[in-house]
């Protein structure tokens, strides 16, 4: 026990010198394989020149999902919203707490996370008489010592699938003015 | 018998001592830079021969958003976008679009990757490259 407390604070020091190096990875901000893909699952196109009532419609249809706003431009067609909810999930607490328990050490597990959206409007078509949406999800996660646990986008097509769903159904019912 | 092992130690601990003791106070980091504000303008900055801001900031969101970036901000007055990348890492990256002059449009791009600044050329030629494409134009560097 002595020698393994002995190595671990022989290492601090070069923890602490290494600790910056490892820069930005190479595809960070290049174009690669998924980016296509990407694209396709996160845009729709809807038959209407109007691009004011599209954003108000999208901007409905994120309230409805309880998003709140944070920033909007609507010369660039931009709406950022952002919601924080809960990220506990029974199986990482049970498993955390039993590995806690068996090591003698505090229990782990994610608590809160914060969900960002940001959508983009754009007209498209030969005389802009279509309207472009694209939009994107990601998410930080907290675990229960404040720490920040994992972020990441979220590129589950089912998710956009539902989205775009209900925002078909918000735009229509813009433009009937219900 | 504890003799050679006490001076191992207490040689460590000066050697660690000497190790931190070079080390600046954070507040130093409000106006640091390691590169030049001559090279960082030139590998952060491109021109392109168009006159519309509005659709350059338009394209710059696009490309953003094909990059994997959620915008945070935008403001078409003062031609800025931000957004953040997140990815088990954090990129946070502003474009800035103003006129150079009657038929130009000046981009600027500054990064930070995590908690340091991104001063090496490469992303920005990878940025820009992703950009002129989705402009439709050649990036020309600022002279």
């Amino acid at each position: 026990m002595r020698r393994v407390c002995m190595c671990f604070f022989l290492l601090i020091p070069f923890v602490l010198i290494f600790q910056g190096c490892g820069g930005i990875p190479r595809d960070a901000l290049s174009m690669n394989k998924a980016t296509l893909e990407d694209r396709q699952l996160q845009t729709r196109v809807f038959d209407t020149s109007d691009e004011s009532k599209t954003l108000s419609a999208s901007a409905g249809v994120l309230q409805d999902l309880g998003f709140n706003l944070d920033e909007s431009e609507t010369d660039l067609g931009l709406i950022v919203v952002s919601k924080d909810r809960d990220a506990t999930e029974a199986g990482q607490v049970f498993l955390s707490v039993m590995v806690a328990a068996l090591g003698g050490t505090q229990a782990v597990y994610d608590t809160t996370q914060k969900i960002r959206v940001s959508l983009v409007t754009s007209p498209v078509g030969e005389n802009g008489d279509r309207t472009a949406v694209r939009v994107t999800f990601q998410r930080i996660i907290w675990n229960n010592y404040g720490q920040v646990s994992g972020r990441e986008k979220l590129n589950d097509p089912k998710m956009y699938q539902e989205f775009f769903d209900k925002l078909s159904k918000a735009v229509f019912l813009e433009a009937h003015g219900v | 018998m504890n003799r050679p092992v006490n001076f191992i130690a207490a040689l460590y601990l000066a050697s660690s001592c000497l190790c931190f003791c070079g080390c600046e106070s954070s507040r130093s980091q409000v106006l640091a830079t390691h590169e030049s504000q001559v090279k960082l303008r030139s590998m952060q900055s491109r021109v392109f021969d168009t006159t519309d801001k509005i659709e350059t900031l338009r394209t710059a969101m696009a490309t953003l958003q094909d990059l994997g970036f959620v915008i945070d901000k935008a403001d078409d007055v003062l031609g800025s976008v931000s957004a953040t990348k997140l990815d088990r890492y954090a990129v946070r990256i502003t474009i800035n679009v103003r006129p150079r002059n009657e038929t130009q449009m000046f981009v600027r791009a500054n990064a930070q990757y995590n908690l340091k600044a991104i001063e090496d050329p490469e992303p920005y030629q990878q940025f820009f490259a992703a950009f002129e494409k989705a402009m439709f134009l050649t990036a020309h560097d600022i002279e």
